[in-house]
């Protein structure tokens, strides 16, 4: 156990070292990025037996006990991102070998990956409130230079949107602590929430508000969503995969766990804030998404429609609920990135992301066509895939928690969902080949690989889901039911 | 960049020296006097750029170039990044104080933080002149392009 900050020394370290290794020929970069990414992903999946076995563990840095040094907290929530994150991280890199040989210094293009990398492990690790904004940080300003990654006017604008809207949330998310930082005279997350228990106030409750503005626009949720249709089509495809599939996730909706369930604890407001937001973003993001003509902006905005799932699940509340949602993270973060993977695999082929300009592709792209047609059952909630099994929860999630119409909004959502995909596959992969495309090949070997490898988890998950569900997320769900317990877990007690 | 008039010139040719010495030891005193890695790494950064505002880019490309300052700014964070590191081998703990800490107001004393400091000074210098560089050279790029 002694081996959590790893996470994040070692992405940072190598990402430094590839740096400075820039003049040297672009394998050995492709070499030690993978290295550094299979072996977090191992790492992270050795750590699950840990947790069972040794129950939370706190990390403290430098030896400084909690209220007054940095400590990093692994639970069952933690664990299931790090899974999330790395694993993803190492088929994308896997992806990148091929992807990113059009564009130029991939060693710099890795070392901001691993940058990135590092600051979404630190995000999901620490249990300290200053330490996780500089982690977001860092996270976030590397994904401003990896979306304007290309350099043409289109992407630096896309960037710059996105660096505008990701500074104004860091600033919300900075007020808020220091309000908190004024108002408790601690930053550790673990002692605020012992400090706030039963305490309401103007001040704490325009820090919840902040907290939820600044966390909700890195999750895209729907009022605060503006920059992600522009950012994420933007960026190269790998790196678009790691935005939509994981950081969406590690600092906005991993963050509004956290902070909400485990620190300032639910109340029946919040629940219906949740409820609401992921409502609006679930309906919203998917009307936007019918009527896109770009295959990459699609894609992002069924992003915000499936977030807006992961919200509402988990403004349930109930334990169906959260298992739903937090289901649905696991799974998004298989099926989007695989989409967005794919796309990149097309534009890749193709050279184009236009949807008219496209039709027939599964005939001269097996694989991708193969892939492409799982993910998108997969996303609309087609049994056996895993996107059935979260949607499930999260209907049943509601309907024991007595909300009908919501229940059946989601489903309908669900329908709207299967709507856009199909016209998707249909414009692409289905129908006539067109003129001109019969001469394209299939992606490269290595981004076949990853592409098949995330396939297989989404079926795999899917019919699965009885173990992956008690191993990998009840703990999870755990932490996010024992609500405020968690302070007194973190400092013993 | 040609550089400006020969008396800024010469105040400089008497200045670097010093603000660069001053750098260093804001950077070395970081554990005993208010300052520290980064304020000083800011100090020797800024006499790097007052050499490329007097001299002009070319002379002061012959004392750092910038892909050394590139170099100097990884080097430095792995020195951090290490000294945190040898926390989990010799203690067991990530940043660790292992060095034994002496005695207050002893310039040799404090553990590993004047260690951490001047990883934190190479580092913010290194960036800094970096950053300065880069606005300096994306300006000329667009300067080239008017008269067409």
């Amino acid at each position: 156990m002694n081996l959590i900050p790893l996470f994040i020394a070692v992405p940072l370290g190598v990402a430094f070292i590839l740096a400075l290794l820039g003049k040297f020929k672009e394998v050995v970069s492709d070499l030690l990025a993978a290295l550094c990414t299979l072996s977090l992903a191992i790492l992270s999946f050795v750590l699950i037996g840990q947790l069972k076995t040794h129950g939370i563990f706190v990390y403290t840095v430098g030896k400084w006990t909690p209220p007054w040094g940095i400590n990093l907290v692994l639970d069952g929530l933690s664990l299931l991102m790090l899974i999330i994150i790395n694993t993803v991280a190492f088929l994308v890199i896997i992806y990148s070998v091929s992807y990113m040989k059009k564009f130029t210094a991939k060693s710099r293009y890795y070392a901001l990956f691993l940058l990135m990398l590092a600051g979404m492990n630190g995000v999901v690790l620490t249990g300290d409130f200053f330490n996780l904004f500089v982690f977001s940080e860092i996270a976030a300003i590397s994904s401003y230079a990896l979306v304007a990654f290309g350099v043409e006017a289109e992407e630096l604008e896309a960037s710059f949107k996105y660096m505008v809207m990701g500074s104004i949330a860091s600033i919300l998310i900075l007020f808020s602590v220091g309000l908190l930082y004024g108002l408790t005279g601690s930053l550790n997350m673990a002692d605020v929430g012992r400090m706030i228990q039963g305490r309401r106030n103007v001040l704490l409750s325009f820090s919840m508000t902040l907290f939820l503005a600044g966390f909700g626009l890195k999750a895209a949720v729907i009022p605060f969503h503006a920059w992600l249709p522009d950012a994420h089509p933007s960026a190269p495809a790998p790196i678009s995969a790691m935005l939509s599939g994981v950081l969406i996730k590690a600092l906005g909706v991993y963050a509004l766990m956290r902070i909400f369930f485990n620190v300032f604890g639910m109340g029946l407001q919040l629940y219906w804030t949740f409820m609401i937001l992921g409502c609006v973003s679930m309906i919203g993001g998917g009307l936007l998404a019918l009527r896109q003509e770009d295959l990459k902006r699609l894609l992002a905005y069924s992003s915000i429609s499936q977030i807006g799932y992961i919200i509402l699940g988990l403004g349930c509340g109930n334990y169906w609920g959260i298992m739903g949602a937090l289901f649905h993270l696991l799974n998004h973060a298989s099926f989007k990135s695989l989409l967005f993977l794919n796309s990149g695999a097309v534009e890749y082929s193709t050279g184009t992301r236009k949807l008219e300009k496209m039709g027939g592709l599964s005939k001269v792209m097996p694989v991708t066509g193969a892939t492409s047609t799982i993910a998108s059952l997969s996303i609309s909630g087609i049994p056996p895939f895993n996107g059935f099994w979260s949607k499930l929860f999260i209907i049943i999630g509601l309907i024991q928690a007595g909300h009908f119409v919501l229940a059946v909004i989601t489903i309908l959502a669900s329908v709207l969902t299967l709507a856009y995909y199909l016209r998707m596959q249909r414009y692409a992969f289905f129908g006539e080949l067109k003129e001109g495309l019969e001469k394209i090949k299939e992606a490269p070997f290595l981004m076949g690989f990853s592409v098949i490898v995330l396939a297989i988890i989404c079926l795999g998950v899917g019919i699965l889901f009885y173990p992956v569900m008690k191993i990998v997320l009840e703990p999870a769900v755990e932490v996010l039911q024992e609500g405020i317990r968690y302070s007194s877990l973190v400092l013993g007690g | 960049m040609k550089g400006m008039t020969i008396i800024v010139k010469t105040i400089t040719k008497f200045l670097s020296p010093l603000i660069i010495l001053f750098g260093v030891y804001i950077v070395l005193h970081g554990h005993l006097t208010p300052g520290g890695g980064f304020p000083g790494g800011v100090m020797i950064a800024s006499c790097f750029i007052l050499l490329t505002l007097a001299y002009g880019k070319e002379i002061a490309y012959k004392k750092l170039k910038r892909s050394t300052s590139s170099v100097i700014e990884s080097l430095g964070v792995l020195i951090f990044l290490i000294l945190a590191l040898l926390g989990i081998f010799v203690g067991g703990y990530f940043f660790l104080n292992f060095l034994p800490l002496g005695h207050p107001l002893k310039i040799i004393s404090a553990g590993i933080i004047p260690l951490c400091y001047i990883g934190v000074g190479l580092e913010v210098a290194g960036a800094i002149f970096a950053v300065f560089l880069a606005l300096v050279l994306f300006k000329a790029g667009e300067e080239k392009e008017k008269p067409q």
